[in-house]
């Protein structure tokens, strides 16, 4: 049977070719649109040059806005990142910080979406002061909970208790699936060997992750194996990952609007080695989930030292292995 | 993350003015999957042929407006944006002899949501335009 979760991308996921030039904004989304994935997620300053600091070519967000026509597609979230340490020294003031939300308000307005997205770092006070403006623009304002958080954590908790205190519907959560990483993921560990962390090492290292054993007690032993340098970086990522459950996203349904696919390898088979996306679908599903969850490829910067990035492939198995999950007929077999 | 993209292979020549050779110059991108404003680059390091280049010799140029690297520090209104190539100019009398040359650069960045403040480099042979 299929379900109410649609699909969708973050043209994050083309970094590797956009960053080169080698695909056009045009690409990305005819690209999407072939792949069914009709739902268009960016962070706004790497797609819209000048944003938020300096001026956007109004012919762009013309462009933009012909491309969603042309596509069928819908503008779904525009990520933004307020660097709260834009001065040297001092950080942003509380009202500044405020403000900037603002403008990234209107800036998702201007583009037509549902949703922008903050970065896990920024607090909750910030976006409780802006979440009146968010409903005015009929704009929601999603925390992106990403590894090492999680939602157990206090600072998570924290946002919760203030959005539910604020009683704005414009206030929400947008996990990241990194968080529920079950296994070290593949193409980390071949990194770490060509960076020169010795087999035997890195085995471990994988191997204590899979056992769940605390990052601590791992940094340690690595320590104690000889490890220095890329396997103490190796060991170190222990401390920033972590095997969290699917299933403590169902206290948060009612405020989860956008999901991000997060992946790092995709294989032949259509499998993600190290995210149990089947619990994650299932698991979302039980939660009446009716949202968007947007591809966004994390691959490329643990390949490209050694291997050709090949972004689109790697976002098609993905849309392929969700198209499953979520029980969407095949179009290959429809035609046959 | 691109950090062999980092350095460009063409642009990378000398630099004259008024028939006089005051330096040389590349083309960099910013090693990052987004742009950033300007005041949060807080430092280009360039090394030639395993010579490190003095900051206040450093000039950092994009779509025409240029800025020294100290000047950079207080600059809000402009940004290094995603996959763009800067002009990374020395100043360095008589420039550079013609042919290959070791170059490396390195950037720090000032990442607001990064608990570290990293840096990327890269090192390569590049041939200087003729």
């Amino acid at each position: 049977m299929s379900s109410d979760i649609k699909r969708g991308v973050s043209l994050y996921s083309f970094q590797h070719e956009t960053f080169q030039g080698k695909m056009s904004l045009e690409d990305c989304f005819r690209t999407c649109a072939e792949m069914g994935a009709l739902g268009i997620e960016i962070i706004g300053e790497q797609t819209f040059w000048g944003w938020p600091e300096a001026s956007v070519d109004e012919a762009r967000i013309e462009e933009w806005h012909a491309l969603i026509k042309k596509y069928g597609a819908t503008a779904v979230s525009h990520d933004f990142m307020l660097d709260y340490k834009r001065y040297k020294g001092r950080p942003m003031p509380f009202e500044e910080q405020v403000a900037s939300v603002k403008k990234d308000i209107d800036f998702g307005a201007r583009l037509g979406m549902k949703y922008i997205r903050a970065l896990v770092s920024v607090a909750p006070e910030v976006l409780v002061a802006a979440a009146p403006y968010a409903e005015e623009k009929n704009i929601k304002i999603l925390i992106e909970v990403h590894a090492p958080l999680h939602f157990d954590h206090p600072w998570i908790i924290r946002h919760a208790e203030a959005f539910e205190k604020s009683g704005s519907d414009a206030l929400g959560f947008l996990p990241d699936m990194g968080m529920f990483l079950f296994k070290f993921p593949p193409v980390w560990k071949e990194r770490f060997i060509r960076n020169g962390v010795p087999r035997n090492i890195a085995d471990y290292i994988e191997k204590a992750y899979e056992d769940r054993v605390l990052s601590e007690y791992v940094i340690l032993n690595v320590r104690e194996m000889g490890g220095e340098g890329p396997a103490s970086g190796m060991a170190e990522t222990l401390r920033h990952n972590a095997a969290f459950e699917p299933k403590r996203m169902l206290d948060y349904m009612h405020r989860i609007h956008n999901v991000h696919g997060k992946f790092y390898q995709m294989d032949e088979n259509l499998v993600e080695p190290s995210i149990p996306y089947d619990e994650i679908v299932r698991v979302l599903k039980q939660g009446g989930y009716k949202g968007y969850i947007c591809s966004e490829y994390e691959g490329n910067r643990w390949i490209e030292d050694a291997h050709e990035v090949d972004s689109v492939e790697q976002v098609r198995r993905q849309q392929e292995m969700l198209r499953g999950l979520l029980g969407e007929p095949n179009p290959a077999a429809l035609a046959a | 993350m691109f950090d062999k993209m980092m350095l460009c292979d063409e642009g990378f020549e000398n630099v004259v003015e008024n028939g006089e050779t005051t330096g040389f110059s590349l083309l960099a991108r910013l090693p990052y999957y987004r742009g950033l404003g300007l005041s949060m680059i807080e430092d280009i390091t360039i090394a030639i042929d395993g010579e490190q280049v003095k900051r206040e010799d450093v000039r950092f140029s994009v779509r025409g407006r240029s800025w020294t690297l100290d000047e950079m520090e207080t600059v809000y209104d402009d940004r290094w944006n995603f996959g763009e190539k800067a002009k990374v100019t020395v100043l360095r009398a008589g420039g550079l002899a013609q042919g290959g040359h070791e170059v490396e650069i390195a950037v720090r960045m000032r990442v607001s949501y990064l608990p570290f403040v990293p840096t990327t480099k890269t090192r390569r042979e590049l041939q200087l335009a003729a």
